[in-house]
């Protein structure tokens, strides 16, 4: 559950930050003597050195009979590595206060790096150890699978795990992205220490590898820490192809019978490719639908005049070979069908007419505003550099966007519109509403 | 909190209710004045980004409320958005979100707060509207009643639907005798369901007002220009007539460990939450508190933690286990344990093993690896905090409203340094006693296979 709901932000939250300000910040795009790119933003402020990095490669690579195998990989590399123990590992960490983190999303494996100055060196090293020599060592491998399948049992009976996993399979039925990345109570158990190095082999190299870093560090002493991490790993990937694919289901509704009080919903259709010439249009446009302000006509309507909810949001989520638009909400039963009859009335109402000239002005000034607040801490501009080299939007992209945002017309708002809504959703419910039933 | 993030996140933003846990930063150059109408103002500069963290803490909270009334402080937390006379309902959110700000509130036992989060050329904007609805508020039964509704919804999506919420409620209420740290933050859902316009109103002006206010800003300020800009719109705000000190029901003497079982049909994965009546900082007498944060931390705190290496390592009984402490609060505060089994162990064996560790400790007391390891790791908090305006902002709010000063905050990392081994020991055998604890397990019911709920 928190692992999917951490995924989910991090879609979410690379939607509102992707712009940055700063004025003061200067972005440097630097070459290990290895010959690895990076970008670095200096900053000696704190004496700290934080790093995001990311491998092509995340839970799509995972086979249906061993779902899970990446994430348990992830989950896996801090368990012992090179001549350390799992316990000897930890406490290495633990006694310098290094913070390292491992996760897969659906196209990529992201991993991140704090530490205080003085324990640079460590922390690197440790690093290193991780992705180049992992143990996969049997116990604490045991460990780790009886931790996920205690999870994954836990959202047996969690309407707001059923309703999600049930959306992502019905709209993305036999693709890599219907699947929970974190495996199912079948797949879980038959995942070998084999598979694991499996993905590690096939995923960590030095191709198709973005890294940024923020803190108290020069090029220099950059490039050799990113050659004592990176260096030894292979050259190139050797990744299972995923196939673009659309989201099915819309119009379809499904409704996961669970005895809650409170019946949970996810709604959604298709998206936009993050390099669609619509995209800026389209991630205004759900902005101003249901985006992350008390403002969004989804907050207006469903929450503040008719108090059916403490939350209804939707956001953009795209991945390499799909994109979606997505939200949630959660209501009594008794008004579900009236929660979700307002959602599909607005959605519509945006695919048919658009917003209005007020609606835009007033999401753009949101959008280029925030930017900002995205980046104040040098954990969350360290993130923020990883997103825009994913997206390949270019190192300039921090300065271009408030023009981007600034281009979209009214017509172009309306077109993405209808591209977002104009096709119906595709609803998931957990729980007992009233009046509302599944179809075909 | 009043918004709303993505339903499936809203869990993570929940503990900001209940608790916030307090280390901060020795090196930033934090200057505080106090206003001639009483407000306190903490500035804490970072020049980095374009940006400021503008909060205002009320030193109100859900242990204030009348018996009769919980979840009033929370509900009026929402109501807090429906506007003044010189500012209609939705004006300042719009204009919040129209500069590319984010707000939002929360409240716990002791304090609420509302907060922006703005480029800084708009700071003085936020700080005029903030200072308005200080005493303006306009409340009438259009905007109540609804506003009930989405307080209730938000009720069943935090607690009502979830078995381990439900139980942490009910821990919480058989933990505390007398005190009324013993409601759930979010009050009652029959109590809840009756709270009306003039309930919030009342509530309204008998707490709030500048001289029980703290007002924290961090971020990309000056501290002169900043303090004529206070003068310019907090300091026009009348001081209010004192407010009632904020003395609560102590508990008395706990003479009896309590267990207790929650059953339900969804619950797919047992597990044991242990919390022990403790001093929090505020309460504590010196070194205490911070003994109690250093044992929280050695005994669950990640994988190297007694509990973690005992049960899920070392014995294969648990999948998780660890310990928490909760520094913040006016009053006596709580100390956590908890576990989730593996399958084919009971609850039973799982809460021996617990025990054993616990013992243990009491009995032989922590090594001095451990305890360097972990005042490592706690100090370098301080230094990590320093990255982030808002966590800053955080720590100062909730400090200054539970209690503490601006030098407490300050010399968290030296008073962390100074706990010695024996301290660690001292505080297990002090407070670590079931006869002043709640266990509870939470479990599977069989028998209810579909249960009737209204």
């Amino acid at each position: 559950m928190m692992r999917r709901c951490s995924l989910f932000a991090a879609a979410v939250s690379a939607l509102f930050s992707i712009v940055a300000p700063a004025s003061a910040m200067t972005i440097e795009r630097i070459v290990s003597p290895l010959g690895i790119e990076a970008w670095l933003v200096r900053d000696k402020s704190v004496p700290l050195v934080a790093m995001n990095y990311a491998f092509h490669g995340g839970s799509s690579q995972d086979t249906a009979d061993k779902a899970g195998a990446a994430n348990m990989a992830a989950n896996m590399l801090d368990e012992g590595a090179g001549e350390l123990d799992a316990k000897v590992f930890h406490e290495r960490m633990e006694s310098r206060a290094i913070e390292l983190s491992f996760r897969v999303g659906r196209d990529y494996f992201h991993g991140s790096l704090k530490t205080l100055l003085e324990h640079r060196d460590e922390a690197f090293d440790l690093l290193r150890l991780a992705l180049n020599a992992p143990r996969f060592d049997a116990d604490a491998m045991e460990r780790t699978r009886a931790q996920l399948i205690s999870s994954l049992r836990r959202e047996t009976t969690s309407p707001n795990s059923l309703a999600s996993k049930r959306w992502w399979e019905a709209a993305f039925p036999d693709h890599p992205y219907g699947r929970e990345g974190r495996g199912t109570l079948e797949s879980v158990p038959a995942i070998t220490a084999d598979d694991l190095r499996g993905y590690v082999k096939r995923v960590f190299a030095r191709n198709e590898l973005k890294i940024a870093i923020v803190g108290d560090i020069d090029a220099a002493t950059a490039g050799a820490m990113i050659d004592r991490a990176f260096g030894g790993l292979p050259a190139k990937n050797d990744l299972r192809a995923v196939v673009p694919v659309e989201p099915r289901g819309l119009g379809r509704r499904i409704v996961i019978d669970i005895d809650v009080p409170q019946a949970v919903v996810t709604f959604g259709g298709p998206g936009l490719a993050r390099n669609d010439p619509d995209f800026m249009a389209g991630y205004i446009v759900n902005h101003i639908l249901g985006g992350g302000s008390f403002s969004s006509r989804l907050y207006r309507e469903v929450r503040e005049k008719r108090g059916l909810a403490y939350g209804v949001s939707d956001s953009l989520v795209w991945f390499r070979s799909a994109a979606v638009s997505i939200g949630g909400t959660q209501t009594r039963a008794e008004r579900t069908g009236d929660a979700l009859a307002i959602i599909e009335q607005e959605a519509k109402r945006m695919a048919e007419e658009g917003p209005n000239a007020e609606e835009l002005a007033k999401a753009k000034s949101y959008l280029k505003g925030s930017y900002a607040l995205s980046l104040d801490t040098s954990t969350k501009i360290a993130a923020q550099l990883i997103q825009i080299q994913i997206d390949d939007l270019g190192i300039d992209y921090i300065k271009n966007r408030n023009s981007l945002i600034d281009a979209v017309t009214i017509a172009d708002a309306k077109r993405a519109a209808k591209r977002l809504y104009g096709s119906g959703m595709l609803v998931t419910v957990a729980g007992r509403p009233k009046g509302v039933v599944s179809t075909q | 909190m009043r918004h709303i993030v993505p339903p499936s996140v809203a869990a993570l933003f929940f503990p900001l209710l209940l608790a916030l846990t307090a280390p901060a930063l020795a090196q930033a150059p934090v200057t505080k004045f106090n206003l001639p109408n009483g407000l306190e103002v903490v500035v804490i500069p970072d020049r980095r980004a374009p940006v400021v963290t503008h909060m205002i803490w009320y030193k109100v909270g859900a242990a204030d409320e009348t018996p009769g009334k919980s979840g009033l402080a929370h509900f009026l937390e929402h109501l807090m958005f429906k506007g003044t006379a010189k500012n209609p309902a939705g004006r300042f959110s719009q204009v919040v979100a129209e500069i590319g700000g984010q707000e939002n509130a929360f409240t716990s036992n002791d304090y609420t707060g509302y907060y922006q989060r703005v480029p800084t050329e708009h700071l003085q904007s936020v700080m005029e509207f903030e200072a308005d609805r200080m005493t303006g508020l306009v409340l009438t039964d259009d905007v109540v009643l609804p506003e009930r509704d989405v307080v209730l919804e938000e009720q069943n999506q935090r607690v009502a639907n979830n078995p381990g919420s439900r139980m942490g409620e009910q821990v919480d209420a058989a933990l505390y005798l007398n005190h009324p740290y013993g409601k759930p933050v979010i009050g009652w859902r029959h109590e809840i369901e009756a709270l009306n316009r003039e309930d919030a109103i009342e509530f309204y002006k008998r707490f709030y007002g500048p001289n029980n206010a703290v007002l924290v800003i961090a971020g990309d300020v000056e501290v002169e220009a900043l303090r004529k800009l206070v003068l310019a719109t907090y300091g026009k705000v009348a001081r209010r007539a004192d407010f009632p000190a904020r003395k609560r029901p102590q508990e008395p003497a706990q003479i009896v460990p309590r267990t207790l079982t929650l059953a339900d049909p969804r619950v797919e994965q047992p597990s044991l939450s242990r919390s022990y009546l403790v001093p929090s900082f505020a309460t504590a007498k010196k070194g205490e508190s911070e003994a109690l944060e250093v044992l929280a931390h050695i005994l669950g705190s990640g994988s190297n933690s007694r509990l973690y290496q005992a049960l899920v390592v070392d014995k294969r009984v648990a999948t998780s286990a660890g310990a928490w402490y909760q520094s913040s609060g006016l009053d006596h505060t709580k100390f956590g344990v908890n576990g989730t089994p593996r399958p084919g162990v009971t609850l039973a064996q799982l809460e021996q093993d617990i025990d054993d560790v616990i013992a243990a400790v009491l009995a032989s007391g922590v090594s001095a690896e451990e305890l360097e390891r972990t005042k490592s790791r706690l100090i370098a908090e301080a230094v990590y905090a320093r990255d982030s305006q808002a966590s800053l902002a955080r720590w100062y709010g909730a400090a200054l409203t539970t209690g503490s000063t601006v030098e407490d905050v300050q010399s968290w990392p030296e008073r962390i340094k100074a706990v010695t081994a024996a301290q660690v020991q001292e505080a297990a055998r002090d407070w670590l006693d079931k006869r002043r604890s709640v266990t509870g397990y939470l479990v599977k019911d069989a028998a209810a296979k579909v249960e009737k709920r209204s």
